[in-house]
């Protein structure tokens, strides 16, 4: 099941430290992982890419998180991408915004590595198989 | 607005003669009283010194001076009031204060 | 000389007048009363004071008491000449006021006070009606000169019968013309044209006899003054205290006469007519007076020993043979005598119809709405009065039996109207007058003029016993009519004129002093005394309960169908209505109705009229306190709502900004706490990833190593963003501990710069100073202000973007203030962010976050606030700039 599957993952992170880790966690993984920090070019690179999965900061320059899902919310090629938001910001309001955006799953910030992990299996799919046949 | 505003000090010079008009036309009638009862004075007509005819004269001339005086004043108080500068419409107000 | 042809050209004469004023009349209906309102006839009107009195009597009074006659016109000429005094001033009250008579001036004068128009009535018809007498009097002497002359186949009417004739007769034409229109301030331009006429017809009559007697029988001017120095007038002695009374009392009478206030005050229309009679009238009278002393010279030299003086102008001429000159003489007698009396009836009959019967017939019908014909009544009110007028002074004279001469009537006449002198002066000069004083004053000093003089001439035993003449009443001596308080002035005129005056003018004035004005007495008060300040404008009415439907109706009967329907529609045009509407009844209608009325009917009526109206039977003075008690309490009760209504507003604004001001708070809680979380949880982030990683294991070296190091760089984030909140808070909360000392700036910038020279370490940063500029020592925290500059100098460091940075820094002082600029020459902030750069966790927009938490300037303000300056961002200095002032001396020039 998961050989036709991308294993493409879109990550948008201002965040150079936390871009770094989330890339090291999700390619040991076997992940092909695409990081781009400016929030404004990421509606078209998630077209470009065509990713199985994208993980989308609350808060970037540029481009606000929830702008970017409404845009590829609205946008027919990308419309049904799994997307995972990450935030820093512990408020329940945000949660509710993203979810009424069409946001996947919601993670708060600091999260741990098996966790993130975890959710990205469970978005793609069989995806958990896979990557423990990798492993 | 009128009797907040005060009159000028001074006045110019048509204006200032209409007062002394004004003031010349209060004094007549008390100069005529004077002349006319000047008589009580005289020693009585008939007593040799002084005869009647001139107690008439005296009193006829001196009533035709009043009257003479009195039309030449009457043209020059009888004008409108608010031709005056500085003075309000209604009339005669600024002579009523110099009372 | 036929009496036949007398009676004849008498009718005649009288038909002529009548024409007269009925043309007049048609023609001032038909709107052209042009050269009526001429000052000409003004000045020929005012003639009347020229009676029959004058015509005959002058020669009587000259041939009795030689000069003594000149006083009667001398005291008029003064009051003319001195017109700037009291007459102008009459007349403008009088056309402000809309005055009828002179019993409504004093009435009007002390608020519209009725009794004392009744009082100023009858105390008038007693007065004048020895005079109307008079009058009547002299027109039957004249026939009667005429009868004798007449052959006695004639048949010759008694005295009586001629008496009731004239009577009648100038009551009929007096009721013909003088009540023709309601209006008193519509005057009466024929009867007034009627009086022109006559005025013109007695002055040539009377030059007509004197050039006679002059150039006919004495041979001129030369010839008459030697008759005179010759004539027994030659004994007449000027008596200084009698001559003196009598300049003065003509002068009040020609005041206080009705029909000479009715002429002068009523009639006039313009301060023009009286500028132009106040030399023409002395001059008419001084023409009239030339020729009395050769006519009574003449006739006491001509005529036989006993031959009545007072007819010396009639029977001068006839004796001589001059029939037709006698007929002239005859008819300017019969002029003085009818013009006369047609004015004082007309003045009289005013007086009466709107001081007593309109006031009785309002009273009568009190209860009921106004709905009879008021117009007729009051027409009717007039006529009847002239009749009573005249009817009066028939009696009169049939009563005295046409006893006396002819200038003693006049004069007591004229003691008695001078009675009005103190209530008018007083009423148009002093504020102070008030009713109660003219009241008593008016009724002392007639009193005291019927007590000395009136009743005293009828003779004694008539009225008064001869006794009490003699000795007083009771025997009380100081009593005696002729000499009150033992003053024997030998002369009972002048000691009548004396007491009376003296008494009426001291009552009135300590009566004023000693009572309080109501509120439409004071009122009218300012607005006699102060006439020339322009109108005072009582409000007189409220908007009231009046029907403009009943106002219509009254005011219809009152001024007639057409001028009421004319003097509504102009109000309903006024009020911006159509003018088939009727007008409201706002006061200033009201009060202008009533002004309008006032000339019909008087003011105290018209005022008593619209009261019924508009929902009071009589507005009294009380009425009037307690009406503005009522609104000052009401407005009160308002003002205290309001005041209210406003407490009200004012604490629902300040919840509403408490409120605002709480949520505001609360939101920037919110955003805060949001704000510091992000900032937490970020580098916690990293830190949690990396520590995971390593704790794995079996990682490569290189990963190991770049791990850890992120793991200590976010950690050292960490904390500096702790430090930095908690520097905030403890800066915020103006709890900061400043250390102070003597500082120089050059130092602090120094060490600044070195601080920062770990940021961006490759790039080369030109620094533009002045080093001997920023040598100033100034007493402030120099660990904190250090800050400040270590601050900005590592935005700058980070953020200019220039190929060639430089950063400049410029120190200047400036009025015990110390000026610090740092700019870079980058491409700046943003305009629109330039207001909140200082705002905490602002950063610059598409920087990332590892370069700080934004909080670098948020704190540098805090700072500069602690140390009592300020800081600013300059914008247009070509990059990032700002300036920070700061007192030389902490706690001195001015804080922030």
């Amino acid at each position: 099941m998961g050989t036709g599957q991308s294993r493409r993952v879109l990550l948008i992170e201002d965040e150079p430290n936390i871009a770094e880790a989330i890339v090291f966690i999700l390619s040991r993984d076997g992940w092909e992982v695409t990081h781009i920090a400016d929030g404004a070019a990421a509606p078209e690179a998630a077209r470009r890419l065509d990713p199985a999965l994208v993980i989308l900061d609350h808060m970037l320059p540029g481009m606000s998180g929830l702008e970017i899902l409404i845009a590829l919310r609205a946008d027919p090629l990308t419309a049904a991408v799994p997307v995972l938001m990450l935030t820093a910001k512990g408020l329940p309001r945000d949660r509710e915004a993203a979810e009424r955006a069409g946001a996947s799953r919601f993670m708060t910030k600091p999260f741990s590595n098996a966790g993130i992990l975890a959710e990205v299996r469970a978005l793609t799919g069989g995806g958990t198989d896979a990557a423990a046949g990798q492993r | 607005m009128k009797p907040l505003r005060r009159a000028p000090l001074f006045l110019a010079p048509s204006p200032y003669r209409r007062r002394r008009l004004r003031d010349a036309a209060r004094i007549l009638p008390v100069a005529g009283v004077l002349l006319m009862i000047l008589p009580m004075l005289w020693t009585p007509a008939g007593d040799g010194n002084r005869r009647l005819s001139g107690d008439v004269i005296w009193f006829f001339l001196t009533w035709a001076g009043l009257i003479l005086t009195a039309a030449v004043f009457a043209p020059g108080l009888a004008r409108p009031e608010d031709k005056w500068p500085g003075e309000g419409p209604a009339g005669g107000k600024g002579d009523e204060d110099e009372d | 000389m036929s009496f036949n042809l007398l009676v004849a050209s008498c009718l005649a004469y009288v038909i002529f007048l009548f024409a007269v004023a009925f043309l007049v009349e048609r023609r001032s209906g038909a709107g052209r009363p042009g050269w009526l309102r001429s000052p000409l006839i003004y000045t020929l009107s005012l003639s009347i004071y020229c009676t029959a009195w004058t015509f005959y009597g002058a020669v009587g009074y000259a041939a009795r008491s030689g000069l003594e006659f000149l006083t009667i016109y001398l005291g008029p000429t003064l009051v003319f000449i001195g017109w700037w005094w009291i007459l102008r001033k009459l007349v403008h009250i009088g056309r402000q006021q809309r005055v009828t008579s002179i019993a409504d001036l004093i009435s009007s004068r002390f608020g519209k006070s009725n009794s004392l128009g009744v009082i100023v009535t009858l105390m008038a018809i007693v007065a004048v009606t020895p005079y109307i007498a008079l009058q009547l009097q002299s027109v039957v002497l004249a026939f009667d000169v005429f009868a004798r002359a007449a052959p006695a186949a004639e048949a010759r009417p008694a005295g009586g019968q001629i008496a009731i004739w004239v009577a009648a007769g100038l009551a009929l034409f007096t009721i013909l013309f003088g009540t023709r229109n309601l209006d008193a301030k519509e005057q009466h331009t024929g009867i007034v044209t009627a009086i022109a006429v006559e005025a013109v017809v007695k002055l040539v009559a009377l030059i007509a006899v004197g050039v006679f007697v002059i150039w006919g029988l004495s041979g001129g001017v030369s010839g008459i003054i030697a008759r005179i120095d010759a004539s027994s007038l030659h004994d007449w002695q000027l008596q200084p205290g009698r001559w003196t009374a009598l300049i003065f009392l003509a002068g009040v009478a020609v005041i206080c006469l009705p029909r000479m206030f009715q002429v002068i005050v009523v009639e006039n229309s313009d301060d023009g007519q009286l500028a132009r009679a106040s030399w023409a009238f002395p001059a008419y009278l001084m023409a009239m007076s030339l020729f009395i002393v050769p006519i009574a010279v003449l006739g006491i030299e001509r005529l036989p020993e006993g031959a009545n003086p007072d007819m010396f102008v009639l029977t001068l001429p006839l004796a001589e043979g001059q029939g037709g000159l006698a007929m002239l003489a005859f008819l300017g007698g019969f002029s003085s005598a009818t013009s006369m009396v047609i004015v004082e009836a007309i003045a009289l009959a005013t007086m009466v119809s709107n001081h007593i019967v309109i006031p009785t017939w309002l009273r009568l019908r009190r209860s009921g709405a106004i709905s009879e014909d008021v117009r007729s009544l009051v027409l009717n009110a007039r006529r009847l009065s002239i009749g009573i007028v005249l009817a009066l002074g028939y009696g009169y004279y049939r009563v005295s039996g046409g006893s006396g001469a002819l200038a003693a009537i006049g004069l007591i006449s004229f003691v008695g109207v001078a009675q009005f002198l103190p209530a008018m002066m007083g009423g148009i000069f002093w504020r102070g007058a008030t009713r109660t004083g003219a009241l008593l004053g008016l009724i002392t000093g007639f009193a005291a003029w019927a007590y000395c003089l009136f009743l005293p001439s009828f003779g004694a035993g008539a009225f008064i016993p001869a006794h009490v003449m003699e000795q007083g009443p009771w025997g009380i001596s100081w009593l005696r009519p002729e000499a009150l308080f033992g003053t024997d002035m030998s002369d009972p005129l002048v000691h009548a004129l004396f007491w009376s005056l003296l008494l009426n003018s001291a009552v009135f004035c300590i009566g004023s002093i000693l009572s309080f004005p109501g509120p439409v007495e004071r009122l009218q008060s300012a607005a006699f005394v102060n006439v020339f300040e322009g109108p005072v404008g009582p409000q007189r009415w409220a908007q009231g309960a009046a029907e403009p439907e009943a106002l219509l109706v009254m005011t219809q009967r009152i001024m007639g169908e057409e001028d009421a329907q004319i003097l509504f529609e102009t109000a309903a045009r006024a009020q911006g209505k159509s003018e088939s509407m009727l007008p409201d009844p706002t006061p200033a209608f009201l009060a202008s109705l009533e002004e309008k009325l006032a000339g019909s009917i008087g003011a105290a009526t018209a005022h008593a009229m619209i009261s019924k109206l508009v929902g009071r039977d009589t507005v009294t003075v009380e009425d009037l306190m307690v009406v503005a008690r009522e609104s000052a309490q009401l407005m009160e009760h308002s003002a205290q709502l309001e005041e209210q209504r406003e407490e009200l507003a004012r604490t629902a604004t300040a919840l509403r900004e408490a409120n605002d001001k709480l949520t505001t708070l609360s939101v920037q809680k919110d955003a805060f706490l949001s704000q510091v979380s992000h900032e937490l949880r970020t580098p916690m982030t990293s830190i949690r990833a990396f520590s995971e990683i390593l704790a794995e294991g079996d990682l490569p070296p290189a990963t190991v190593a770049r791990s850890g190091g992120i793991i200590r760089d976010e950690a050292v984030r960490l904390t500096r963003l702790l430090d930095d909140l908690l520097d905030l808070s403890v800066l915020e909360s103006g709890k900061v501990q400043l250390s102070v000392s003597l500082v120089s700036v050059r130092d602090m910038i120094e060490r600044a710069i070195l601080a920062t020279e770990k940021i961006k370490p490759g790039r080369d940063i030109a620094f533009i100073r002045d080093t001997t500029a920023e040598t100033i020592w100034m007493r402030t925290d120099a660990d904190r202000l250090t800050q400040v500059f270590i601050n900005l100098i590592a935005n700058a460091r980070k953020y200019c973007d220039s190929s060639h940075p430089a950063i400049r820094i410029a120190v200047r002082v400036r009025g015990g203030r110390v000026r610090i600029d740092v700019a870079d020459n980058g491409k700046g902030i943003p305009k629109a962010s330039q207001p909140v750069v200082f705002e905490k966790f602002w950063r610059l927009p598409g920087e990332a976050r590892a370069s700080g938490a934004g909080l670098g300037l948020a704190i540098c303000r805090e700072i500069v606030t602690n140390l009592g300056g300020t800081i600013d961002y300059l914008p247009g200095q070509g990059g990032a700039a700002f300036r920070v002032a700061l007192p030389l001396r902490i706690g001195e020039g001015g804080g922030a």
